[in-house]
């Protein structure tokens, strides 16, 4: 199969800079836009060019480098050729020297205002109640088209919407075939779960056989929803279980916040990408009524500490190499479906948030002296894979989920909205302890590179007894989104390697397969990490100049200034993870470790949907029973009793 | 062109397609699992000899569609696992072409040419008899599995417009009377051999 | 055996050659009778294999064998009076042959000399005894189907005695790729698959591309309704595909080739698997062709039934296996086809083409024509005319000649009302431009297109809002559904004119018709959306009058529209039984006994089940008739034909 070449990497841009590689020497043309002379690089296309030159083509189908297929005809502009104006869709015409376009004559905004009336007259139009209410492109497009009336009525297709699952509804019926989905699943993530299917007027943009996601090999990870410019996909809503929750006095809820939510949150209210707002998250949870306000960063640090331990006992020979890291659950779900030869490599760790349901519902209602039953843990995560994750059963035991509610950045700004609080004149808060002390070292999770940093940074230390330098990645043959790096450790050199997106994942397991050798890879499912996760805010109704796509790189740096500015910056320094081992769980891998904080994988299959059981040479396609592994004991949770 | 309106879970819950389902006479279902795990080998057969060259889905697909008489999600999946194609990919294939069937045809498939040359020479009217007939729109089966409608591009033969395929034979200059003695013909010669048996 | 160069192919032509001059009308002596029996598509559809072998089996019972010879054919293009068989020396020519006239035939015929006048076509009532009597033929100028009806196409030293091959030896050993490309576009030769692109520059931009490999596609997907003469040619002449192929591969650097042919035409791509199995085995195909280091080969690839895979940035896609969506160009399949690598594509008329240029030289060819369209163009010509069938002419022949005098006309004594050429991206030609000259310009300028040749012809029984209707709704079906006019605008277009055809249209219908038909046709990605309009566009432009019929007046004036016809009761034929009124569903008939029936029309679902039940015949279906107001429409809206409309 032949595939262009995309790695999604980190782009460093400047202010009103269109392209990657600044200092690369790029051959600048010249082209007439509306009568004006501009300057644009060559191998841009004619829609980037007029950007450039501060002119704004309407389009609906194209993201950059990912989705250039012409195909929603939106951006069509008028171009001479030969004398003649003709018609071509800006997003994938070349801009060439000397090319004379016309971006907005009578005749292009008449046929682009068909274009979109067409677009509406086959979409489901409930504005009002939509999820992507104001937050829309399409609705954005029609608004700036000035589109009153649609002339163009017929049938409307009513197909039922996929909501079988925990994690991603697809309405078909607000698709509107630009293949972005498509597109990002495919060419990005290459987990290949949707494609067209049928034609013209009957297509949809499906799975396979028009599946629930569940019922195919989706690993989760919600960057179809993040590319959606509708409300065709859209994260599984679990607002209003949260707000019951936070309104039943029984119930204590307990919310903790992944590292990332921190420097996005602030962009659903209008805060500059990459503005820190911490103190004002914090204190937000708190109006909104939640008993205790915790991070996430704790648990990282704890399994930063796990992970370290586990590497340096498979560095001894216990145990398969590479490591590979398994906080990212897209990642880990994309391992079970496509390599499940690999499972036992990943860490038996559990992704930090579970960690903290887990240890919230046994560590803490011990402490506290509430009663389990009645804590409810929600999760803020910037991730529809751990909406998934929360779901899964071995992610809890017997009556207890370790997380009971795992809310998008998106809902917890929709629950802030509703809530009416004014995100702007919050005060800054803190975390509550203990669970909300962390380590610079748990913050930088969020982003692609944090937890192997993090990890080795404390492998260094546990063995060698000093701190170690920042690791330098060489960057490997051009594949920005594939990194790897030589250290030192325990006197041997070992090779450690970072993948972000789940299509370089593939490349790195495919080199795995190959027989090349790693020590501990880290995988994180969502190019640039959890900055860049499917739960993160939608740019839908701004300018998408700079589609939210490209935000994860100011999201990153806002990381590492976090990491920076903690006073703690390593995972074993953190007072309060020294102190859960002490009080609590023991050591790392400790049985209680192993019981509250490790899990286990299973093989799924690449159409686990179909019984393909009687076909001859059937591959695993159910999901086997889950069967614990041999060397965990499980103890009954009422049995686990704090050192205190 | 098949229609997926709802999710087709009832299609996905069933183990083995309809037409390897003995209604009634469960005790005959290892000799048709036999026929279903047959048709599996002849498929690798063609697999192995196509999946060298790129680009060759399609007609391993009809080969498949040969072998099945249509082309089941089970034998979808298991062509996208063979040739390492995403099953979405092979489904999307399927569902563009209009000469792959999802659904088990009937006995007899009456294709009737929607060619212009058919057209304006009346091919209309005979599919009007051919819905009235048998109570299906082109493309359905009739329940008792016996009569397929569909229509199909033009197969080139205008001079004997209007054209009816029946069984891949032609009949040329077809005319309403002619449908019904068809229809008719292969009703009776169904109901004579359920009598014999 | 392995050809190596012109001698050897000499060698053959020699062998086989005297076959070929009898059948060419010389009386050469050779002492035995050649029957050529046509066995394409449409003659084999009306059993003309039946008939070849019912003759095998009666020449062997007759002991006939080694004085009459039968032979396998390519198609004559009279496929009206299909099937066809022709006797050599004599060339007399039978038509609608059955295996019943077998017998006949051989004791008439070939024992007792003399020509079986029944099989003969009848031309005006004379007996036609010769194929050069027949009036069909008489227009046509056969080029690129020189070969068909002339040579047995699953022999290939039929073709080789044909001179075929010789070119491709000619320029592999002795001429560089650049004069045969120079060569091609001084011929003028334009792509023959729709747009009219020349084909010299396209060899030339492929040839240019500084990357390898190249690869050389052959478009074969006819998806036209109505259009079958890539059929014909790839029955009758496969090699000389072929040929052309393997000269393209040489001059533009390509090693493979590829036919992709629609899995509709089993004898097109059984005769094609034969030709290619057969040019192997002489070297003519494969590796070292000629002995030289160029290398050639050809495999078939298998269309699934989708008429957009005819677009060839969609044919790509289906050839490497996938959807056949089109992709926008640039870049051009001549920079960036298969697999990404610079490929050509053509269509077979085209390749069928080239080995005629290269044998009778480019000066030759570009006598043919008109000033900007050279050569001959094919076209199949089907629909409401007399003699359906495959046709040559030159291009800038008239519609007139084309439609009286080689299709004679229309049949039942019907007037001519439109030809609509392009299939479903052409338009709809009105009878004022009979005596147009047709190339690809002025068919343009007109508003239809010389797309692929397809013609059908309509008379005045044939309403042109239900064409229109029909078009898109193939197009619609067709679309692949990547781009938005064409997957929802067609959608709304078909609307729009089913609303017209069931009498519900509105008047401000027919301008939101032209807006969406237009804009459709502008902003679409590819050949299919941007052409799907055509028929809405060319016969508003020509037929409003009858779009107007339609929606103000709510009648079709050709009777077509089921929904604006009405049943109505002969009063003179009326039992008054009332079987009628039990019958009718919807309550619409009523009456006394004793009293004609009447239907009242706005309740009439147009059902028929009373016209089934009437024992007298008594009811019938027809064209709505309303008093009208010619004064306030302008126009007339009976049952009169477009003639006497024009006259008021």
């Amino acid at each position: 199969m032949q595939r262009p070449e995309y790695t999604p990497g980190p782009v460093v841009r400047k202010k009103g800079q269109l392209y990657d590689n600044p200092e690369k020497d790029v051959e600048k043309i010249r082209l007439t836009i509306d009568g004006r002379e501009v300057e644009a690089e060559k191998g841009m296309n004619v829609l980037e060019a007029a950007r450039l030159a501060g002119i704004e083509i309407p389009s609906l189908c194209y993201l950059r480098h990912i989705n250039e297929i012409g195909s929603c005809r939106v951006c069509l502009v008028e171009v001479e050729i030969k004398g003649t104006k003709t018609l071509q869709a800006s997003c994938v015409y070349p801009a060439t020297e000397g090319l004379v376009v016309h971006t907005s004559s009578p005749r292009v905004r008449r046929v682009r205002k068909t274009m979109v009336e067409l677009l509406l007259s086959d979409h489901h139009r409930e504005c009002t109640t939509c999820i992507r209410n104001l937050n829309c492109e399409l609705q954005n497009v029609a608004d700036n088209l000035g589109i009153r009336n649609i002339k163009y009525t017929g049938e409307m297709k009513a197909l039922q919407v996929q909501n079988e699952n925990s994690f991603i509804i697809r309405d078909y019926n607000k698709c509107i075939k630009c293949r972005r989905c498509e597109a990002i699943c495919s060419r990005v993530q290459e987990v290949n779960v949707y494609s067209a299917l049928n034609r013209g007027y009957d297509t949809v943009i499906a799975p396979a056989f028009m599946q629930d996601l569940s019922k195919v090999a989706c690993i989760t990870c919600g960057q179809c929803v993040i590319a959606c410019p509708t409300a065709s996909l859209t994260e599984k809503e679990c607002v209003e279980s949260v707000w019951e929750a936070l309104e039943d006095p029984d119930k204590y809820v307990v919310v903790q916040t992944a590292p990332s939510i921190q420097v996005t949150l602030g962009e659903v209210f209008g805060f500059e990408v990459g503005t820190v707002v911490t103190g004002k998250l914090v204190s937000a949870l708190r109006r909104l009524g939640f008993d205790r306000v915790f991070a996430t960063d704790f648990t990282a640090d704890l399994t930063i500490m796990e992970e370290a331990h586990e590497l340096l006992e498979r560095l001894d020979g216990h145990g398969k190499l590479p490591l590979l890291s398994s906080c990212s659950p897209g990642w880990v779900k994309f391992a079970e479906h496509f390599y499940p030869e690999f499972l036992e490599n990943l860490s038996t760790c559990k992704s930090p948030h579970e960690m903290f349901g887990a240890l919230t519902k046994t560590y803490f209602a011990k402490k506290e002296g509430l009663d389990p039953k009645k804590i409810v843990v929600v999760a803020i995560m910037p991730c529809t894979a751990k909406k998934f994750e929360a779901s899964r059963p071995e992610m809890g035991t017997g009556d207890f989920k370790d997380v009971d509610w795992v809310l998008t950045t998106r809902e917890l700004a929709r629950m802030i909205r509703q809530a009416g609080i004014n995100f702007h004149d919050l005060p800054d808060e803190e975390y509550d302890t203990p669970m909300g002390i962390a380590s610079g070292a748990g913050a930088i999770f969020g982003s692609t590179g944090g937890v192997i940093e993090a990890a080795v940074r404390t492998a260094y230390f546990l063995t060698s007894g000093q701190e170690m330098d920042l690791l330098d990645y060489e960057e490997l043959r051009g594949f920005s989104g594939l990194k790897e790096v030589w250290i030192e450790l325990k006197g041997r050199k070992i090779k450690v390697a970072i993948a972000h997106g789940t299509g370089n994942a593939r490349i790195m397991m495919e080199r795995l397969k190959a027989g090349e050798q790693f020590d501990y890879v880290e995988i994180m499912a969502c190019p640039g990490g959890c900055v860049g996760g499917g739960g993160q805010p939608i740019f839908g109704a701004r300018e998408h100049k700079e589609i939210s796509l490209d935000y994860r790189h100011n999201r990153a740096d806002a990381l590492d200034r976090i990491d920076f500015s903690r006073e703690l910056r390593r995972a074993h320094e953190n007072p309060a993870v020294k102190k859960i081992y002490e009080e609590f769980l023991g050591h790392p891998l400790s049985d209680m470790s192993k019981n509250l904080l490790h899990t286990y994988y299973t093989p799924r299959g690449k159409e686990p949907g179909l019984n393909l059981g009687g076909m001859k040479g059937g591959h695993a396609g159910h999901v086997k029973e889950n069967i614990p592994p041999h060397d965990t004991q499980y103890i009954p949770r009422d049995e686990l009793e704090p050192k205190i | 062109m098949v229609q997926y309106a709802h999710t087709g879970k009832e299609s996905r819950e069933r183990e083995i397609p309809a037409p390897f389902v003995s209604e009634g006479k469960p005790e005959q279902k290892p000799d048709k699992e036999q026929t279903w795990e047959k048709k599996f080998n002849e498929l690798d057969r063609y697999i192995s000899l196509y999946a060298k060259e790129p680009g060759q889905l399609i007609i391993i697909l009809q080969k498949a569609q040969d072998i099945f008489g249509y082309l089941p999600e089970e034998a979808q999946a298991y062509i996208a696992e063979k040739t390492g194609t995403p099953v979405s990919e092979v489904n999307g294939v399927v569902t563009f072409y209009s000469l792959f069937s999802t659904e088990p045809r009937g006995k007899c498939a009456l294709d009737l040419c929607m060619g212009t040359a058919c057209y304006i020479k009346g091919a209309q009217e005979l599919m009007d008899t051919l819905k009235d007939q048998l109570q299906i729109d082109a493309g359905e089966t009739t329940a008792d599995h016996l009569f397929t409608v569909n229509t199909t591009r033009c197969i080139g033969a205008c001079g004997l417009a209007p054209i009816l395929v029946v069984n891949g034979e032609v009949h040329g200059n077809a005319k309403s009377g002619e449908i019904i003695k068809i229809i008719q013909k292969y009703r009776k010669g169904e109901d004579s051999e359920s009598k014999k048996h | 055996m392995k050809v190596k160069n012109t001698e050897d192919l000499r060698e053959i032509k020699d062998k086989f050659f005297p076959l070929i001059k009898q059948r060419l009308g010389h009386r050469n002596g050779l002492g035995i009778t050649q029957v050529l029996v046509c066995s394409g598509t449409a003659c084999s559809s009306a059993e003309s294999q039946d008939f070849r072998l019912e003759l095998e089996r009666e020449l062997e019972r007759r002991n006939l064998r080694d004085n009459v010879r039968i032979f396998k054919t390519g198609c004559f293009g009279f496929c009206q009076h299909g099937p066809i068989a022709m006797v050599h020396p004599g060339e007399v020519f039978y038509c609608q042959v059955k295996p019943d006239d077998v017998k006949e035939l051989v004791e008439t015929h070939f024992l007792s000399g003399r020509v079986v006048e029944r099989l003969l076509y009848q031309n005006n009532g004379q007996r036609a005894n010769n194929i050069e009597d027949i009036h069909f033929f008489q227009a046509q100028k056969r080029i690129v189907l020189r070969n068909c009806g002339v040579i047995n196409p699953e022999d290939i030293s039929e073709y080789i005695a044909r001179d075929g091959y010789f070119a491709l030896a000619d320029i592999i050993l002795n001429k560089k790729p650049s004069e045969i490309i120079d060569k091609i576009k001084k011929s003028g030769l334009r792509g023959r698959g729709g747009a009219g692109f020349p084909t010299g520059r396209k060899w030339e931009m492929t040839a240019a591309q500084d990357v390898k490999p190249k690869y050389v596609l052959c478009n074969a997907d006819e998806g036209d309704p109505g259009a079958f003469m890539d059929r014909s040619i790839l029955e009758g002449d496969p090699h000389s595909i072929l040929e052309a192929m393997a000269v393209s591969g040489y001059c533009i650097g390509a090693a493979q080739g590829y036919i992709y042919i629609r899995a509709e035409y089993p004898i097109a791509v059984e005769r094609l698997e034969i030709a290619i199995d057969q040019a192997r085995g002489y070297g003519l195909l494969g590796k070292n062709l000629f002995g030289t280091s160029f290398d050639f080969d050809i495999g078939l690839r298998f269309g699934a039934g989708a008429f957009v895979c005819g677009e060839e940035t969609a044919l790509l896609q289906s050839v490497m296996g996938q959807r056949g969506e089109p992709r926008p160009r640039p870049p051009y399949p001549a920079q960036e086809g298969l697999w990404g690598k610079p490929t050509l594509i053509s269509n077979v008329e085209t390749y069928a083409n080239i080995p005629v240029i290269l044998r009778e030289g480019w000066e030759w060819y570009s006598g043919h024509g008109t000033a900007s369209s050279k050569g001959s163009k094919v076209f199949s010509l089907a629909g409401k005319i007399n003699t359906t069938g495959l046709i040559e002419v030159p291009m800038g022949t008239t519609l007139r000649t084309i439609v009286f005098d080689i299709g004679g006309g229309i049949p039942g004594g019907k007037k001519f009302k439109a030809v609509q050429t392009g299939g479903p991206s052409g338009g709809c030609i009105p009878d004022k431009y009979l005596d147009l000259p047709i190339d690809y310009e002025s068919l343009k300028e007109i508003g239809s297109m010389m797309g692929s040749g397809g013609m059908i012809v309509m008379d005045e029984e044939n309403c042109m809002v239900d064409i229109a209707r029909f078009y898109v709704e193939f197009t619609q079906d067709e679309s692949c559904g990547r781009c938005t006019p064409c997957r929802v605008g067609t959608k709304r277009l078909l609307e729009v004119l089913k609303r017209i055809t069931e009498g519900k249209g509105e008047m401000e219908d027919l301008e939101l018709l032209e807006e969406l038909a237009f804009d459709i046709r502008d902003a679409s990605l590819c050949g299919l959306g941007q052409t799907a309009p055509n028929p809405v566009i060319s016969t508003m432009r020509y037929f409003r009058e009858e779009y107007i019929a339609h929606i103000r007046d709510k009648t079709c004036p050709a009777g077509v529209c089921k929904a604006l016809l009405d049943y109505t009761v002969d009063e003179a034929k009326c039992a008054a039984c009332g079987l009628c009124a039990k019958v009718c569903a919807a309550g619409a008939i009523t009456g006394a006994r004793g009293q004609p029936y009447r239907i009242d029309p706005e309740k009439c679902l147009k059902c028929a089940a009373c016209v089934a039940k009437c024992p007298k015949n008594a009811i019938t279906k027809g064209i709505r008739k309303e008093d009208v107001n010619i004064a306030e429409t302008g126009i007339h809206t009976g049952t009169g034909g477009q003639e006497e409309r024009a006259a008021l």
